[in-house]
């Protein structure tokens, strides 16, 4: 049995291909350019935008800045998503229905409405310190991918498993580590991606919060684009590339296989 | 070890409606008990209470002298065996039955020993290193069976296990639970709406509706002597006529049928009569006669169906549509009129139902 392949679906094919790989490749290929200027593609070969990154102190604080954010904000939208989307599932009869949409209300909401307001409430009404007020638009933000992501992943988990255990002697908060959560291990591991890129990556939310000396990443590149217009920012886009690409691997690696192995 | 299981008084709501009526049921010890119903009856809500996983409104729940009402279910000490047979997927089968020897702290390699022969026991010895996500239905439930069974509960709980089961294996993994139970004389509580299934495998049988109990007793005497018209429906008897004494003398009662046919009964054959009465009985208990003279309820033959032992018949009557059976030969022509008569050892005299 043979199925031949209509030319056009091999032409769409190749054009998808083209065009998620393309800005990529184009962003690489300008990073390594041995000119002072943006341009594609890359005459002479040069990691010489890469150090620039490390020599402009804005952008090594900000990187920082941006990794703290990141891990800590998917942490703590992890603590309060996980035992929600438990509780979400498990007693879907007796909750009411509008409990699980409050929790996608931040992605329903435009971002940049959302931004605003957080700067309204928590940076100026609270006048908390930067830091914390971006940890609290970062948490928010990420917090629906998390929810979503485990509640997806515990639609399919029977809860009776959950009650075998505790029949047999094991108390209910214990079953939840020994029994549930490595039952939903995937779901986890993939709302942490998601949650740590939404974070890594947010412009419209971070440009309301940050603030004399606080700066994100993302943010930073934008201030820098303003200003000038040599390869540097191509080669931070890679970076950061490269950061969320690594930390993707680590969590697969440690969480990921661990978990697996058990 | 085994236990005595005493609910008394139990009730329950889900929000505001109702779903346990103020139930009392006693299991003795090593016996097995089926609760069976219809779905929404109760059995299952009953089940979750004395596991732990619903608080009742009200009632007790007593397991041997020790009052389970208020204790977490984690420490209630309960083998549960569920319809959907609840493995831990990520877990091996010998981990799967280790798992409640682990949590009383018993040592590893004692726990392995245990587990082994536990799966020795339901034949699965050589699948311990698998998942439970490689086994077939059967061998899930084996392995459910067996986790339920190493703890050595004082009480085991099933819930509908066998549901999920083709026929043929249902049949087979019933006679194994019920051999096993027997061989640990575990006090049991079976959860069924296979009113075959219930009957076969227990020692007494409490048929439930509308979160009652409605009669509580040994398979044969529901199946022969059912206490009211629900049960007499439940377990097969489809005709139900209601009957009005008129006239008695000595043990002789005659009782009049709707649209006053009359009937003479012998208490001395169907025990003693109220004055009002439902007369129950099943197809075979209504024997259809071409014979004019005869006393019976006359009726009109409808559809004739064959039975392979006798023919079927739908009949109409004054007192509404019966079901009777009648002899092989000669079949009765179907439009032609007939008298039933009631055989005596195949009827039940029942109180008539209050609503």
């Amino acid at each position: 049995m043979t199925t031949r392949t209509h030319p056009l679906l091999i032409l769409f094919t190749v054009l998808v291909y083209i065009f998620l790989a393309g800005p990529l490749i184009i962003v690489f290929g300008a990073s390594v350019s041995d000119t002072t200027y943006l341009t594609f593609p890359p005459q002479g070969l040069s990691l010489r935008w890469f150090e620039n990154i490390f020599e402009i102190s804005a952008f090594r604080r900000t990187i920082v800045t941006s990794l703290e954010l990141a891990f800590l904000a998917t942490g703590l939208a992890l603590l309060i998503g996980i035992p929600a989307a438990y509780a979400l599932n498990r007693y879907r009869i007796q909750l009411p229905t509008w409990l699980s949409t409050v929790f996608v209300l931040p992605i329903l909401v435009p971002e940049i409405v959302f931004g605003f307001s957080l700067l309204k409430s928590v940076a100026v009404g609270a006048s908390a310190p930067i830091f914390l007020a971006l940890l609290i638009g970062h948490t928010l933000i990420v917090l629906p991918y998390c929810v979503r992501v485990i509640s997806a992943s515990l639609a399919s988990f029977d809860f009776s498993v959950e009650e075998a255990a505790i029949s047999l002697g094991s108390p209910p908060v214990k079953t939840f580590f020994t029994i549930v959560l490595p039952n939903v291990r995937s779901g986890v591991i993939a709302a942490f991606i998601l949650a740590f890129i939404t974070s890594i990556n947010d412009v419209s939310t971070s440009l309301f919060l940050t603030g004399p000396g606080v700066s994100t990443l993302p943010i930073q590149i934008l201030a820098h684009v303003e200003q000038f217009f040599d390869p540097t920012i191509a080669s931070v886009s890679v970076l950061l590339m490269l950061l969320t690409i690594m930390v993707m691997a680590i969590v697969e690696r440690t969480l990921g296989l661990t978990f697996l192995a058990k | 070890m085994t236990l005595p299981l005493t609910i008394e008084n139990l009730t329950a709501h889900y929000g505001t409606t109702r779903v346990l009526e103020d139930l009392s049921l006693s299991v003795g010890a090593g016996e097995l008990v089926s609760l069976l119903g219809a779905s929404g009856c109760g059995k299952t809500t009953t089940l979750r209470l004395v596991a732990g996983f619903l608080e009742p409104t009200a009632g007790t729940i007593r397991l041997g002298g020790k009052d389970l009402t208020k204790l977490p279910a984690y420490k209630r000490d309960i083998g549960l065996v569920f319809q959907n047979y609840a493995l831990f997927p990520h877990l091996s089968v010998l981990d799967n039955v280790a798992f409640g020897l682990k949590q009383r702290g018993v040592a590893a390699a004692e726990r392995e020993k245990r587990a082994r022969q536990m799966l020795d026991r339901v034949g699965l010895a050589q699948l311990a290193e698998r998942l439970p996500g490689a086994l077939s239905g059967g061998q899930k439930q084996r392995v459910a069976l067996a986790r339920a069974l190493v703890i050595e509960p004082p009480l085991l709980m099933f819930d509908e296990p066998l549901s999920n089961l083709d026929a043929k294996l249902r049949v087979d993994m019933r006679v194994e639970i019920r051999q096993l139970q027997r061989a640990n004389g575990t006090t049991s509580v079976y959860v069924t709406h296979d009113q075959e299934e219930a009957f076969s495998i227990s020692d007494r049988v409490a048929i439930m509706n509308a979160g009652r109990i409605m009669q509580f007793d040994t398979p044969e005497v529901l199946y022969q002597r059912p206490a009211n018209a629900f049960v007499a429906r439940f377990v097969g008897f489809e005709n139900l006529i209601p009957m009005r004494v008129s006239r008695r003398t000595g043990a002789e009662v005659t009782a009049e049928a709707p649209g006053g046919v009359a009937l003479q009964f012998s208490q001395d054959k169907f025990g003693p009569i109220p004055d009002d009465f439902v007369l129950a009985t099943r197809p075979d208990g209504l024997a259809v006669t071409s014979d004019p003279n005869v006393e019976g309820l006359p009726a009109t033959l409808g559809l004739r169906t064959y039975l392979g032992r006798a023919y079927q018949y739908q009949c109409e009557t004054e007192a509404g549509a019966l079901i009777a059976n009648g002899q092989l030969s000669p079949p009765l022509d179907i439009g032609a009129g007939a008298k039933l008569v009631p055989v005596p050892d195949q009827c039940c005299v029942l109180k008539p139902e209050h609503p």
